[in-house]
């Protein structure tokens, strides 16, 4: 009687501590929630005197003055997609090139070496791009590019404008540049393992039949993984898009809207990177937190939507098609 | 039917010497950036790095302030965030299966592991520096252990779910509870990959500069309270590197080789861990 006693005991322990242990597990799960939450309502409060000040006039507004208190969001906005469109223009193809060497091309010895190295490369941290775009790049892509692209494609008559202006080495085209060397080996990474995902059957029937091995690059691993490898692409396009460091050192942080490439320009994160502190006054400040607010929401909806395509992919993409 | 045969085995061999190509055109950039790297950073390299302070402009110095101030953010930043990500982790993969609660917080995790991390920092400036009214190394801590929860919460849901199923029946056979089934059993299991996201977690923040800058700040003298602004390696060496001072700008490489090769050896750490774990289960 008595140890039956003890025994009940203990087991009404058991439960008490089974539910304390899912309670906290379910709290900490909670936590990533409430975190995201809290992240947005403090964005929206801290840029409520903005919000107020300037409505949606801020979003495309271009004049960014801390003398007459008067702040528009459009010059950091454009930055922020022009430069992560440059970075995605020139790393989609190559990170593409990778993926496909990676997966079909490279020697058996290689390909496990080759693809630790562009996993590592992904994760050093932005700011040695940024130092070796500033210090190496910028004044390299000033003394031997920029004067060439200024003779060849400046003078072009739809084109020109857009690649005409002094070689400074520093701009929104410099910018975009270091942010696709910076997301090449991210995407690539993530297209590698996409790529791995078709089943060799498929791609063994292709060759069986005759095809070549970029016919099955082409007919076969993109067909059916085509919504993985945009998903792929969006999650470094969020990567850019939020990149801060590797953009702040050669944009050249100039509030100026120019139709040049090669002009200085803002992007969102490096305005606030080099600002934030020394910003004083509580519209500045305040203007500020609402890029942050804008940037957070531009990436929250491109990640969003890569994120759900990665997803559709693991739940059996190519049946259908 | 041979002019076909040739077009397709001329795109062939042309599309795959793109591909190669572009393999090529990205390791360049890459051995660029890293020759780059070493080249400036070994030469400035010096042992007065480790041993002396950050100097003002002109004079001679080194990081050890800033190494400190990194060292400590890190620790702190992964203390705070470990637990909660492997609870939240453990969430998700052994009591989740129903509700809403667990896809939800799946998604918005995904979201929150590239999230920029410039808006981290603007969200503990927010929350936590104002209300304090100044920069200090806690909320750079705070900001490190928020970019550190989705990483090690990823990771713990993988590695739970590689543990089979038998083995929670089993414990459950022997009429353990719950809670012991999962720490005593599914999460020792998964102890290698847990450790090996973690590490990764560390990797990543130990080089994060965004969101230290309106946290941390920055100090030029020795300190060890982490309730004022806090030196680290990061923000030393964007400020360094921005600057027209030539000593500054050496010790911004010497600080920018320091953290390539730690989180370099971290990520390799990490990887032979994992590797030698998953071979000898």
């Amino acid at each position: 009687m008595k140890s039956t006693l003890l025994h009940q005991a203990r087991l009404k322990q058991q439960i008490w501590l089974d539910m304390l242990f899912r309670g906290l597990t379910r709290l900490s799960a909670f936590g990533v929630l409430a975190l995201l939450v809290a992240i947005i309502a403090s964005l929206v409060i801290g840029s409520m005197p903005a919000i107020e000040a300037f409505g949606f006039h801020f979003l495309v507004n271009d004049e960014w003055n801390p003398v007459t208190d008067e702040y528009g969001a459009l010059v950091p906005i454009v930055g922020t997609l022009v430069t992560s469109g440059i970075a995605l223009l020139i790393a989609i193809p190559v990170s593409f090139g990778i993926a496909i060497f990676l997966t079909e091309l490279s020697p058996r010895v290689l390909r496990r070496p080759l693809g630790i190295a562009v996993e590592l490369l992904a994760g050093i941290p932005s700011i040695i791009y940024g130092m070796w775009g500033l210090f190496v790049f910028a004044p390299l892509f000033a003394d031997h590019f920029e004067p060439w692209i200024n003779d060849h494609i400046g003078t072009l008559p739809m084109l020109g404008p857009f690649f005409a202006g002094p070689p400074m080495g520093i701009g929104i085209l410099t910018a975009g540049i270091i942010l696709a060397i910076m997301v090449i080996p991210f995407i690539a990474s993530v297209i590698r393992d996409v790529f791995e995902v078709v089943p060799p059957m498929l791609k063994e029937s292709a060759y069986g039949v005759g095809a070549t091995t970029w016919e099955v690059v082409m007919k076969i691993v993109l067909p059916f993984t085509r919504i993985g490898v945009v998903g792929g692409i969006m999650l470094g396009l969020g990567r850019a898009l939020g990149e801060t460091m590797a953009v702040t050192f050669v944009i050249g942080n100039a509030h100026e809207l120019s139709k040049s490439l090669l002009m200085p320009g803002n992007s969102i994160s490096s305005a606030l990177a080099n600002e934030f502190t020394e910003a004083v006054g509580e519209l500045y400040t305040s203007a500020l937190i609402e890029l942050g607010l804008i940037l957070f929401f531009i990436t929250f909806v491109v990640l969003s939507l890569a994120r759900l395509m990665l997803h559709k992919l693991g739940k059996g993409e190519g049946q259908t098609t | 039917m041979l002019t076909l045969y040739t077009r397709r085995r001329i795109i062939n061999v042309t599309g795959l010497l793109v591909s190669m190509l572009a393999m090529a055109f990205g390791l360049f950039w890459l051995c660029w950036i890293l020759f780059t790297l070493l080249s400036h950073g070994l030469t400035a390299l010096t042992p007065a790095v480790f041993s002396q302070m950050t100097p003002p402009p002109g004079s001679a110095g080194g990081l050890l302030n800033a190494i400190a101030g990194t060292l400590m953010m890190s620790l702190l930043g992964t203390l705070i965030g470990t637990p909660i990500g492997i609870l939240a982790g453990t969430y998700l993969a052994e009591f989740g299966q129903r509700g809403w609660l667990a896809p939800v917080t799946r998604f918005i995790n995904d979201i929150l592991l590239s999230a920029p991390s410039i808006v981290i920092g603007l969200f503990v400036y927010e929350v936590y520096v104002i209300r304090v009214g100044h920069f200090s190394g806690w909320a750079g801590a705070l900001a490190l252990a928020i970019i550190v929860i989705p990483i090690v919460i990823r990771t713990t849901e993988n590695m739970l779910r590689l543990i089979p199923n038998t083995l929670r029946e089993a414990a459950s056979a022997l009429g353990a509870p719950q809670w012991k089934i999962v720490s005593f059993v599914t999460l020792r299991a998964a102890r290698a990959g847990i450790i090996t996201g973690v590490m990764l977690a560390i990797a990543r923040i130990s080089g994060e500069t965004a969101p230290l800058l309106f946290t941390a700040l920055n100090n030029q003298f020795w300190s060890a309270d982490m309730n004022s602004p806090l030196a680290n390696l990061p923000v030393v060496i964007f400020q360094f590197a921005m600057s027209p001072y030539e000593d500054w700008q050496h010790l911004a490489w010497a600080g920018a080789l320091l953290i390539t090769i730690s989180v370099l050896t971290l990520n390799i750490l990490a990887r032979i861990l994992f590797r030698q774990s998953a071979t000898t289960h």
